[in-house]
């Protein structure tokens, strides 16, 4: 059962993910990333980070997602990109694509044989929070002074100068 | 029990196709989502280590990548806006200033 549900949320994911690439529509795009973000959250309740998975829906699903959409809707959504003219570029981004897997497969060959873990991960949400507010507390801390500058940032670069 | 393995082997999928999406893509946005894409990468990455060691200590740090992300899209998006209020358009083609 588990890898069932694990092949069929790895297709769904990569699937959606290789619709991205061919679709040439960015409201399709940011469409087709919506399944590919929820399965990865199915993915990580899987790995048994429940609250993560939980979490990765609402932000990532949701939020994120709604606002790459909202942009786009701003935008006036172009009739595709016309037929790239240069070949070349398309066959060398494919050529380093592949040097990559090769090299993140080299670099991750020690990881492939690492002793698994049976037990089950204490992972609940009471468990995490802990963990975020004793190991973690200034980290945790910093990210609220990271998120009140980006808002700030987003609102000061978006808004319109005032006529003097 | 599923071995951590195979997740790898899938974040190593997903960073590769998040790459290759940047590459090909030719507009800011769907650029952005590549962006995204590899970050969910690492994430799977991180939580499958975390699985194997047994420790809860790689989800304290997904959670932490997925609010850089979410703060960086804001600010990526914003960025974006301006640039099409400035250029009028978002294709990569079309914005080279530097190119003389």
């Amino acid at each position: 059962m588990g890898y069932f549900l694990f092949f069929l949320l790895a297709a769904l994911c990569v699937g959606s993910v290789l619709g991205m690439i061919i679709s040439k529509n960015q409201a399709y795009n940011a469409l087709f990333l919506i399944p590919a973000f929820a399965s990865l959250g199915g993915l990580f309740g899987l790995l048994e980070a429940p609250f993560i998975a939980v979490v990765q829906i609402i932000i990532y699903a949701g939020a994120i997602m709604v606002l790459f959409i909202f942009v786009i809707m701003m935008i006036n959504v172009q009739k595709g990109v016309p037929p790239e003219k240069k070949k070349w570029t398309l066959y060398l981004s494919f050529g380093l694509a592949v040097v990559l897997v090769i090299e993140l497969a080299v670099a991750l060959k020690a990881a492939f044989t690492l002793p698994v873990s049976t037990e089950t991960l204490k992972a609940g949400p009471v468990n995490l929070g802990r963990l975020l507010f004793t190991k973690y507390l200034y980290p945790f801390e910093i990210t609220s002074i990271l998120i009140i500058a980006a808002l700030v940032g987003a609102i000061v670069l978006v808004k319109k100068k005032e006529q003097e | 029990m599923i071995p951590p393995n195979y997740f790898l082997i899938l974040s190593i999928i997903l960073f590769v196709l998040g790459v290759l999406a940047f590459f090909i893509k030719k507009d800011l946005i769907t650029m952005f989502m590549a962006v995204e894409i590899m970050l969910n990468a690492a994430n799977l990455a991180f939580l499958s280590l975390a699985r194997s060691a047994n420790s809860i200590d790689g989800q304290v740090i997904v959670f932490f990548i997925i609010t850089v992300a979410a703060s960086e899209a804001a600010v990526g998006l914003a960025i974006i806006l301006l640039v099409l209020r400035q250029k009028k358009t978002i294709k990569t083609e079309d914005i080279k200033l530097m190119k003389g």
